[in-house]
């Protein structure tokens, strides 16, 4: 072969390569929706979604209360999340230019980075310890220190690109600084940022470990925030781990319930940022 | 008689009436009134505030092993291999070693992947393909560990133990990375999960960092005479090193962290084996075991010592990849 | 009236971006071992007519050609012909410089040695190509220098260089002085002059002056057609055409 056709031949093997890269990179992805909707779906019926769990053996039993405890323990999370990170994300676009700025900037990246295990263990010390339980305010917290980073940068980006023109006028107006940002500059961020607050939501409804000594479990239904919570994930997570054939089959329900509402959330915030865009640009 | 009345006041609770001249005298920084100074004094508490968070992490974080802190040396700690509770003996080894090597695994199989990947995504892939794939690699981040580790406990494990491990050891037994017996559980199959799970970052972020390369560099490779594949592997590649390198860093970062899906196949036994087949204990699985049910308060602080050894190495793993992403934007800069 | 054979000549060469059509049937010659100059103002077609002549342009997404090109009597875009080793004959320099910025000098100069595996020394090889490309005496004492280290002006003739090592037939160069002063502007022109005994020199210049100065044939496009093609010195001082000399008196453009 000559040397030019190795190099085309060379040149064959490696698109070919790549292009496998690729299959093989999302075969793992079809194979686990195919089976978590294959395996999950027989187990669907409206008595699960209502149903509180039941012992082994025992027929019915749902995750009820686990779904509902997802929910709830998100909505903590959003409490004690929101306002640190939307606010810190606003410092940081409106003031974050110096060398403080910069701080803020850096303490944020690292701190997105913490394994969520250990935001949970800080959680157990800040809450659980004191209050000397587990309980469902313990989970919001782990959770929501959880959203704190990721929706602080993302923020700041979003309110960045509000362009400058708007915040001016504003201004020239004799609109007050704290006027400007709040209502001008914000409301035009909104869709931005309701977009980053729903993938933040959709990551916290996802996180397991720092459920597992904060809002630990609890088999009924349960509104308080001193108590503990059942959650989808640690309830998938005691399914799967016990040697009970019925209840492998329940996490694989639970789990399809869990994608589901994970997806739901990431395709919302999809849709409303290919919406808000074109709002924008009219 | 004075002037024309004066400009429109933008507040009532001021008390000086503003005069013509004062909109260009006060500079939209300088809080001119309550509401711009609580505005002010609101964002940099809120500011503020994500380092008290850094500061708390670290402030519970510390005060959680205070028990510890007199009775174990902290060398003793990292060096110990003896996990007993019971006896109260902690060594952390197995599960730094556990965690280092479940993670190398999940770089060394996730990184060719995520750069073969990256690059047809960039250079090769019609158009019309291109959001297909990004969607699919966004699907995969979104994907939430527990259900990973459902996946791996009832597919992957099984599909190890009775034909790729038997494989491995046939044709590579030779080496101790591949000796013993073949359980699915262990090293490997966690090395794995892991690797799927950090291919999505890995890729996403050597995809935007293969965009900044400029056409003109590949222009230059191709019209030498080069076949596309050398013109990538010439101009675009070593371009694109250092933010390969930091997106392995953010890669390397996400698998140390992660805790339920490894917890879930790697078999939790707090021992060292050279072999891949054998099961382990990794920092964030023994936690998530082991914490809600501490024995004693030595065994609880031995625990939160082990979240301090997870948040300092994510920390200087983070640290190191933000730097070098930056160090790679202001180099891009100068040949812009 | 030409003494030389044409090296390179198309015809009813038409090239598209999709349904855009930017070049309509242009039919031109370019003579061997002399320098032919593109002139015409901008967004006429003249950097897609160059990108034709090594088949770059086909690269570009929806990017398709009609008609013919054909070097030294053969089809550039026949079924036997390699595209990537036509791109070895006919060499390219770009308007901005584009050396490889992670490679030395050196490295730049030999990229295209290794690439296509020509064997031989290296070293001696890469000192001739610099010494043709005026740029050896400002740079000998530090080959392994980062080839970004250089001005805008040495790093355009690193880039000529470069392209001259792989022993090219033909040179096309695409506004290769409009990012330079001038004074690398009157170095790479003398270059021209120099290299035009050895090789096959097509220039796109959006600069008048600069064709009738390095240029012995110039070609006049204007909005995708061929206007006049024909020596230098007809094309500036006595035109056929009405509209190119109104482009060359400044008319327009």
């Amino acid at each position: 072969m000559t040397q030019l056709a190795r190099r085309h031949a060379v040149n064959a093997a490696m698109t070919l390569l790549t292009g496998l890269a690729v299959v093989v990179a999302l075969i793992p992805l079809a194979l686990l929706l195919w089976l978590v909707v294959s395996k999950g779906a027989s187990g669907l019926s409206w008595s699960f979604f209502t149903n509180l769990p039941t012992p082994v053996g025992e027929p019915g039993g749902g995750i009820g209360n686990a779904l509902l405890g997802t929910l709830y323990l998100v909505g903590l999370a959003c409490l004690v999340g929101l306002p640190l990170g939307v606010g810190a994300g606003v410092f940081l676009a409106e003031r974050g230019d110096g060398r403080f700025g910069s701080f803020i900037r850096f303490t944020a990246e690292v701190l997105s980075g913490v394994p969520s295990i250990v935001v949970g263990i800080v959680a157990y010390g800040l809450v659980v310890v004191p209050m000397k339980r587990f309980s469902a305010l313990a989970g919001g917290v782990a959770l929501g220190l959880l959203m704190v980073p990721t929706l602080a940068r993302t923020t700041e980006e979003l309110v960045r690109l509000v362009p400058g023109s708007l915040r001016e006028a504003s201004l020239a107006l004799g609109i007050p600084q704290w006027k400007t940002s709040l209502r001008v500059v914000l409301r035009t961020a909104l869709g931005g940022v309701i977009t980053a607050v729903l993938l933040a939501v959709a990551r916290a409804a996802g996180e397991t470990a720092p459920l597992l000594f904060t809002a630990l479990n609890n088999q009924y239904w349960n509104f308080a925030p001193d108590q503990p919570t059942a959650s989808l994930t640690v309830q998938i997570y005691n399914y799967a781990i016990s040697p009970y054939e019925d209840w492998h089959q329940k996490a694989w329900t639970a789990a399809l319930v869990l994608l589901i509402l994970v997806g739901a959330l990431n395709l919302t915030a999809r849709f409303l940022t290919r919406s808000g865009l074109t709002r924008e640009q009219r | 008689m004075e002037g024309p009345p004066p400009l429109l006041l933008p507040d009532s609770d001021n008390a000086t009436a503003a005069r013509p001249g004062d909109a260009l005298v006060a500079t939209p920084h300088r809080p001119r009134n309550l509401g711009d100074r609580l505005w002010a004094a609101g964002l940099v508490s809120l500011g503020g505030g994500l380092a008290v968070v850094a500061g708390v992490i670290v402030l519970a974080l510390g005060r959680l092993t205070t028990p510890l802190v007199g009775r174990v040396h902290l060398l003793e700690f990292l060096k110990g291999q003896d996990w007993d509770p019971v006896a109260a003996s902690f060594g952390a080894l197995p599960f730094i070693y556990g965690t280092l090597v479940t993670s190398l695994l999940a770089i060394v199989v996730a990184l060719p992947i995520s750069v073969g990947l990256a690059i047809f995504m960039v250079e090769i892939a019609p158009k019309g393909l291109r959001p297909i794939v990004s969607f699919l690699i966004e699907t995969l981040a979104a994907i939430p560990s527990v259900v990973y580790g459902l996946w791996g406990l009832f597919v992957l494990v099984p599909w190890l133990r009775q034909t790729v491990e038997p494989a491995l050891a046939r044709v590579l037994g030779f080496l101790p990375l591949f000796q013993g017996p073949p359980i699915g559980l262990g090293f490997l199959a966690a090395g794995l999960i892991l690797a799927v799970m950090i291919l999505p970052t890995i890729a996403s972020v050597t995809i935007e960092v293969l965009k900044t390369v400029p056409i003109s560099l590949r222009e230059a490779a191709l019209v030498l005479g080069a076949t596309r594949w050398e013109a990538i592997r010439l101009a675009v590649l070593p371009h694109a090193r250092a933010g390969i390198m930091g997106a392995t860093l953010l890669g390397l970062g996400r698998a140390l962290g992660e805790t339920m899906a490894v917890t879930m196949v790697i078999g939790n036994t707090p021992e060292i084996h050279a072999s891949l087949f054998a099961t382990g204990y990794t920092l964030p699985s023994v936690i998530a075991n082991e914490f809600a049910e501490a024995t004693s308060g030595e065994h609880m602080a031995a625990l939160a010592g082990l979240a301090l050894v997870l948040f300092g190495l994510s920390v200087l793993l983070n640290a190191a990849a933000r730097l070098l992403v930056k160090a790679v934007k202001a180099a891009t800069g100068s040949f812009g | 009236m030409t003494a030389k054979a044409d090296k390179i000549s198309v015809e009813g060469l038409s090239a598209y971006f999709g349904k855009t059509q930017v070049l309509r049937s242009v039919t031109a010659g370019m003579p061997a071992k002399s320098v032919t100059a593109i002139i015409g103002p901008s967004g006429c077609g003249k950097s897609t007519l160059l990108r034709c002549l090594n088949r770059m342009h086909e690269l570009a997404p929806g990017a398709r050609v009609e008609g013919s090109i054909h070097m030294d009597g053969h089809d550039i875009q026949g079924r036997d012909v390699d595209p990537v080793h036509l791109r070895r004959l006919v060499g390219m320099v770009f308007q901005r410089p584009n050396p490889f910025p992670t490679m030395s000098i050196f490295d730049n100069v030999s990229a295209g040695l290794r690439l296509n595996g020509i064997r031989g020394d290296h070293r001696t090889m890469v000192v001739q190509c610099l010494r043709q490309a005026a740029l050896w005496d400002e740079v000998k004492d530090r080959l392994r220098a980062p080839a970004i280290s250089l001005s805008g002006g040495q790093q355009q003739r690193l880039c000529i260089a470069r392209a001259l090592a792989v022993e090219p037939e033909v040179l096309l160069m695409d506004e290769p002085t409009s990012a330079l002063d001038p004074i690398a502007t009157a170095k790479v022109e003398d270059l021209i002059h120099e290299l035009k005994s050895k090789y096959t020199i097509v220039i796109v210049t959006h600069n008048m002056q600069q064709a009738a100065r390095v240029s012995d044939q110039t070609a006049f496009l204007y909005m995708g057609e061929l206007v006049e093609v024909g020596p230098t010195e007809q094309i500036f001082t006595n035109p056929r055409e009405a509209r190119t000399e109104d482009y060359v008196t400044g008319k327009f453009g």
